[in-house]
């Protein structure tokens, strides 16, 4: 047994309450591990919070104290971000382009895991392999000749382009994910429908695409986050100001106010650029939870 | 059919053999084959694998990007790198990052998810604390928000005259944090830095550490109690050799990240901080490329910064592999 070979080890800080294996020893252990992970929550709220607080203060208010609450709680801070820090035109190009990559990516690479994960073919191992190398290398070691390629194709710094390269970036995880899925899935089924007369076609979306619905609502979670979070993509490939992302919109926000400018809209931005990925957490926390366990147990 | 079905267990592969042989190759499945599996791969093959190759052969050549003059000058660029003292600088701060990070964020990942799983009562089923839910939904958060808005977010709370921390510092009466800059003094910027990315991380391992917990069965905590270890050495003896490879998948991951990091270091000091102290090999590629044009180097740096990146997930495997990997708990 794996605890006996292990017995002659230094007595550490935690192990006293090991003998007290009644009521009170379980208190003590259950205020410790209250108060740390206490502690870790008000450390990740704390910040939150006090960004919540500050976009609704005028600049001077905030120069005052960081703790003040607002004499008068100013919503224009939102209304100025909205319009004249241009987080709304952002928020259009995000929305745009996030909802387009994400249907795309998650037809394609379903597709493409269904024919890897359920039919044999000469290279499909070749397949496989290049799909992990892009999972493996730094997008950084591709961006140059990417932003190349985009302009060749007369793509860059639009917003087609943007989506198409978020695409191609987020399929090989898309495929990973649900190549595991799909293999998963019983063949007997797709053996029926195609004796009762369904080809491959048919058989894809009227039979294995349904059942594939879990999988598939995790890995668009995923790449909802990942792709609405998008940073170094755009920044390299799409530098004309009216097609901006929100993440770069707000970066570049941030970078271009000096100390005189409007920092509660700059707070009301941040809020505005959380509030979508907050409702999808709040909305998909119990999938998004299930899909981090499941992705680490392949 | 039966035939069929009996293979089908046996692996999916000789199904799909055996329909080849019985059907001839039609329009549907042609069709099928070519949609299903030519479309993603022409889209992955140009915008992700072909700048892959690209990249390793422009880094051998002195390309501006303005012309399609490419004079090729072999390993001239890498050798140009090994004695630039600002890129070097810059993999010494990566590597800083690779090294700290992991281990940092690792570590207190698995203290709190161990304090949620294994904290609740020893009496009766093994169960987690109350409120757990509450603790996962909180500390999984910061991973959802954009990273571009947590490095606004923490400059304005590191900012030296209307900060949060020098507020909450100035007021519990530490008055040298008066007008502090955390990330303008080289001392601290790194520092500094490396706390904004945990915080971002440490509550995404958490949840996957959490999951790898309750994946061991209950049983064997059970076993572990009746033999009478207390909790803190079945967290140390159980549960982390159980959970051994989602530990290693955790290192891997958060070192690639450390070494990329671009997000972060950018937005907290977009010029690489004082004295070059904060500056990543991302940020010193990125400038190089789309600020000063010098793509053919800045390729160079690309391919730096790849094997590094690859001989760090070597060498983690290599570790693991060393120190006993999964031998111990196959017993």
């Amino acid at each position: 047994m794996m605890s006996m070979k292990l017995s002659k080890k230094p007595a550490a800080a935690g192990h006293v309450e090991r003998k007290a294996q009644d009521t009170k020893g379980d208190k003590v252990v259950a205020g410790v591990s209250h108060t740390m992970l206490a502690l870790w929550s008000l450390l990740v709220l704390v910040p939150l919070g006090w960004t919540l607080l500050s976009s609704f203060k005028t600049t001077s208010e905030i120069f005052a104290s960081p703790f003040s609450l607002p004499a008068v709680w100013k919503f224009e801070n939102y209304i100025n971000a909205w319009n004249t820090a241009g987080i709304g035109t952002y928020f259009f190009n995000t929305v745009i382009v996030v909802g387009f990559a994400l249907v795309i990516v998650m037809a394609l690479g379903a597709m493409c895991a269904y024919v890897l994960a359920r039919y044999v073919f000469p290279g499909s191992r070749a397949v496989y392999y290049l799909m992990l190398a892009g999972l493996t290398f730094p997008i950084f070691l591709a961006i140059v000749p990417l932003f190349f390629i985009l302009q060749n194709l007369g793509l860059l710094n639009t917003l087609p382009g943007l989506i198409i390269v978020y695409v191609a970036f987020a399929l090989p995880f898309t495929v990973f994910f649900l190549f595991s899925f799909f293999k998963a899935l019983p063949h007997e089924i797709a053996e029926a429908a195609q004796i009762d007369g369904a080809g491959e076609w048919r058989t894809f979306f009227q039979v294995m695409l349904p059942m594939a619905k879990p999988g598939m609502a995790s890995v668009a979670i995923f790449n909802f986050l990942g792709l609405w979070n998008q940073y170094l993509i755009p920044v390299a490939i799409n530098t004309k100001a009216e097609n901006y992302v929100l993440s770069q919109g707000i970066a570049r926000y941030a970078g271009q106010m000096g100390y005189s400018v409007d920092f509660g809209a700059l707070f009301a931005a941040a809020i505005i650029v959380i509030v979508p990925v907050l409702i999808m957490y709040v909305l998909f926390q119990r999938q998004l939870q299930g899909s981090v366990s499941a992705g680490t147990m392949k | 059919m039966t035939q069929v079905t009996n293979e089908v267990k046996s692996g999916g592969g000789v199904v799909a053999t055996a329909r080849r042989r019985r059907k001839k190759l039609t329009f549907d499945k042609v069709s099928f084959m070519a949609v299903f599996l030519g479309l993603p791969l022409v889209i992955y093959l140009v915008f992700v694998i072909s700048p892959f190759v690209q990249a390793i052969y422009y880094s051998m050549t002195s390309w501006s990007g303005f012309d399609n003059n490419m004079p090729f000058v072999g390993l001239g660029n890498y050798v140009k790198l090994f004695n630039d003292d600002v890129f070097m600088i810059s993999v010494r701060n990566s590597v800083t990052l690779a090294i700290f990070l992991p281990v940092i964020t690792v570590i207190l990942s698995l203290i709190l998810a161990t304090l949620v799983t294994i904290g609740g009562s020893s009496r009766g089923q093994i169960k987690g604390l109350r409120g757990a839910g509450f603790y996962r939904v909180v500390s999984f958060f910061p991973y959802v928000i954009p990273a571009v808005v947590i490095g606004i977010i923490w400059s304005q709370i590191f900012n030296p005259s209307n900060g949060l921390l020098n507020g909450i510092l100035t007021g519990i009466g530490i008055d040298s944090a008066q007008d502090f800059a955390w990330l303008g003094d080289s001392r601290t910027a790194m520092i500094a830095s490396m706390v904004v990315i945990v915080w971002g991380f440490v509550g995404f391992y958490m949840i996957l550490f959490i999951a790898a917990i309750k994946g061991i069965p209950a049983e064997t905590f059970e076993a572990a109690r009746i033999d009478g270890a207390g909790r803190f050495r079945t967290a140390v003896n159980i549960t982390i050799p159980l959970i051994r490879d989602n530990i290693q998948t955790a290192y891997v991951y958060m070192g690639i990240l450390a070494l990329d990091a671009f997000v972060y270091m950018s937005v907290l000091n977009s010029t690489g901080g004082p004295g070059n102290s904060t500056l990543v090999m991302s940020q010193k590629l990125f400038s190089t490329a789309f600020t000063k044009g010098q793509f053919g180097l800045a390729c160079a740096m690309g391919v730096v910064l790849a094997a590094i990146t690859l001989i760090f997930s070597a060498l983690v495997f290599l570790v693991n592999r060393l120190t006993g990997g999964t031998e111990d708990v196959s017993e």
